[in-house]
């Protein structure tokens, strides 16, 4: 697109220097016009499903779409709960994804604390193994998990879910890398006082590491309450599903007829969420870049 | 480790493994804090080893038996995985998960490159922080709710894009309903839900290059896309390699867009990997053949990751 310039611009003719000016102004508001269309397209579904979800249930699947809608119809809103036992659903996604958000924050403070504080024999060698299990895909242990679960009676059970996710590889090396931040001076000087080791983890480094476990915690959410493969297998009965699964049945049983109403759920879906992004999008952002960084 | 001091003798007192741990000596401390990492491992290695680690090995002893869950499973030896090689199915489906992933993670790592460049230009606050937001947003959205939104979205008869394409003169497109495009259509719906994560990294990537680098770039009169291809690119290069492991680990995996959207079909046009193994061991309870599946899986997944580690070697470039 550009030539090669042998001097740099301070040394280029009055006129030639407005050439390139321009021809800079005209790049950089071509290139802000591509995004803004490209945003409108990425966000159309958003606004479609919103829009559609207030639309009359018999004219939800008609063309042109209504974008905005002039007579918004909230029958659809009240219909999900009677078409699936939706309130049933949305607190299962709730239990499965903070109980899975708190337990990973206790599993991998203690386990992220011990790699990179502690001594004791062996530590390398464990470190290394639990690292080598995330290259793992859940595809290839799912079947053993489910006859464990099934051993262990648990089939159609939220604990199905949580149990084998406290655990966890990625977060035990993310918090890891927090607490590998902190001087090791904090802990001297209080084991100079007389601190005891508890003391000093739970007092000192443990505060210390807020953000790593927010990031942790915002990931993770993310992740539970939109996980579709394992419910999918684990759970049976209408009343245990998650609201993925919810959702993908609720659109099997209305078929054509009503989308507004399946609409309707997605957007219900979409508020916890969206709430948790907001609240902390920063951490979001920080744990997938960390991954990027680190990586 | 210190050897621990006065023990079992054969003199008269106890040893006592408290008064050994609360000794108040430098080597008492190092006890304790042994133990406390020994207590702090023990639910994640546990649960790793009960969960992932020994599952695997599982799934891997399993993919040599016949088991139906109902009657007691028998050794067949390299059955399933013979089947599995004479079988269309299996090999169609994993023919489109490759396709999927190759085009899926080179698609989503040109637009989201693409955006990153042109978001991290001088502008308005205000104007890049919407554009963030705006292209990160759907990577909220479940696999699921995707699949259900652009599904109605890319309905052929009712479909609101092929509405507006109709209106610039398109004939309407067979989305979901042709075996020719319905594996696009789910590149096209994966790139949208994902294409945020990659972004994230992009711009992560971008803003970690130090300005000075760029400034000399400048002064030495490379500008455009010299810049970008010399200076700007391999500097991004170890953000890159990231965003293809995870790229084609996670693409390696998908399920539950086309099981949502098409469940498969037309035929088996949009069956992936994943969703044969599901079908095998929890539909069809061949838990046997599934765990073969999976088995494969698995092996490609490392081979590909480990040959792109490999591969890196030659363009990735560490500052």
């Amino acid at each position: 697109m550009q030539s090669t310039r042998i001097y740099g611009p301070r040394t280029l003719p009055t006129i030639q220097r407005w050439v390139e000016y321009l021809r800079y102004r005209v790049v950089h508001w071509i290139t802000i016009l591509i995004l803004l269309a490209g945003s409108v397209i990425v966000l159309a579904p958003f606004a479609w499903t919103i829009a559609t979800s207030m639309r009359l249930p018999a004219e939800s699947f008609t063309v042109p779409p209504q974008w905005i809608p002039t007579h918004p119809d909230w029958s659809n809103y009240r219909e999900v709960f009677r078409k699936i036992p939706f309130w049933n659903q949305i607190l299962n996604s709730a239990v499965v994804a903070i109980s899975v958000v708190i337990g990973q924050l206790a599993t991998a403070s203690l386990a992220g604390y011990a790699f990179a504080r502690l001594e004791f024999p062996g530590k390398s060698i464990l470190f290394w193994l639990i690292m080598a299990t995330m290259m793992i895909p859940l595809q290839a242990t799912i079947i053993p998990v489910f006859v464990l679960i099934s051993k262990l009676g648990l089939p159609d059970t939220l604990a199905s879910l949580i149990l084998p996710s406290l655990p966890t590889a990625f977060g035990t090396f993310l918090l890891r890398q927090y607490f590998l931040q902190v001087p090791k001076e904090y802990e001297e000087a209080a084991m100079i006082d007389g601190a005891g080791q508890w003391w000093i983890f739970s007092r000192i480094y443990l505060p210390l590491v807020k953000s790593g476990q927010a990031v942790l915690a915002v990931l993770t959410f993310n992740y539970y309450w939109n996980e579709f493969f394992r419910p999918l297998i684990f759970l049976t009965s209408k009343e245990r599903f998650t609201i993925p699964l919810g959702l993908n049945d609720l659109k099997g049983y209305m078929m054509t007829g009503s989308i507004s109403v399946v609409l309707a759920g997605v957007v219900l879906s979409l508020i916890p969420v969206m709430f948790v992004y907001l609240l902390g999008q920063r951490f979001l952002i920080e744990g997938i870049m960390m991954g990027g960084l680190k990586g | 480790m210190q050897a621990a001091t006065p023990m079992r003798g054969s003199s008269g007192w106890q040893f006592s493994p408290i008064a050994w741990l609360a000794e108040d000596t430098l080597a008492g401390i190092a006890r304790r804090r042994a133990l406390l990492g020994y207590l702090f491992v023990l639910p994640t290695v546990l649960g790793i080893l009960i969960f992932t680690a020994g599952p695997v090995v599982v799934s891997l002893g399993l993919s040599f038996f016949k088991w139906n869950v109902f009657q007691p499973a028998e050794y067949v030896g390299f059955v399933n995985y013979r089947r599995l090689f004479n079988d269309l199915r299996v090999f169609i489906s994993f023919v489109n998960t490759l396709k999927f992933v190759l085009l899926a993670v080179a698609l989503q790592i040109a637009v989201s490159l693409s955006i990153a460049l042109a978001v991290s230009q001088r502008m308005a606050t205000w104007l890049r922080y919407y554009f963030r937001t705006a292209f990160f947003l759907p990577l909220l959205m479940s696999g699921a709710a995707t699949g259900v939104v652009l599904g109605y979205m890319l309905h052929r008869e009712f479909g609101v894009v092929n509405y507006y394409l109709g209106l610039l003169g398109i004939p309407r497109i067979p989305w979901l309903n042709s075996s020719n495009w319905v594996l696009y259509t789910m590149v096209l719906a994966y790139v949208w839900q994902n294409m945020g994560f990659t972004l994230v990294l992009f711009i992560g990537g971008l803003n970690n290059i130090p300005p000075e680098i760029l400034d000399a770039a400048d002064v030495d009169g490379a500008t455009g896309w010299r810049r970008l291809w010399h200076v700007i690119l391999p500097l991004l290069s170890p953000t890159m390699l990231f965003a293809l492991v995870t790229g084609i680990i996670g693409g390696l995996q998908i399920f539950d867009i086309p099981y949502v959207m098409t469940r498969g079909g037309p035929g088996d046009a949009s069956r992936t990997a994943v969703m044969v193994m599901y079908e095998s061991a929890f539909k069809n309870m061949e838990v046997g053949y599934g765990s073969s599946v999976a088995v494969i899986l698995f092996i490609l997944i490392m081979l590909v990751t480990a040959m792109q580690f490999w591969l890196s070697k030659r363009w990735v470039f560490y500052q």
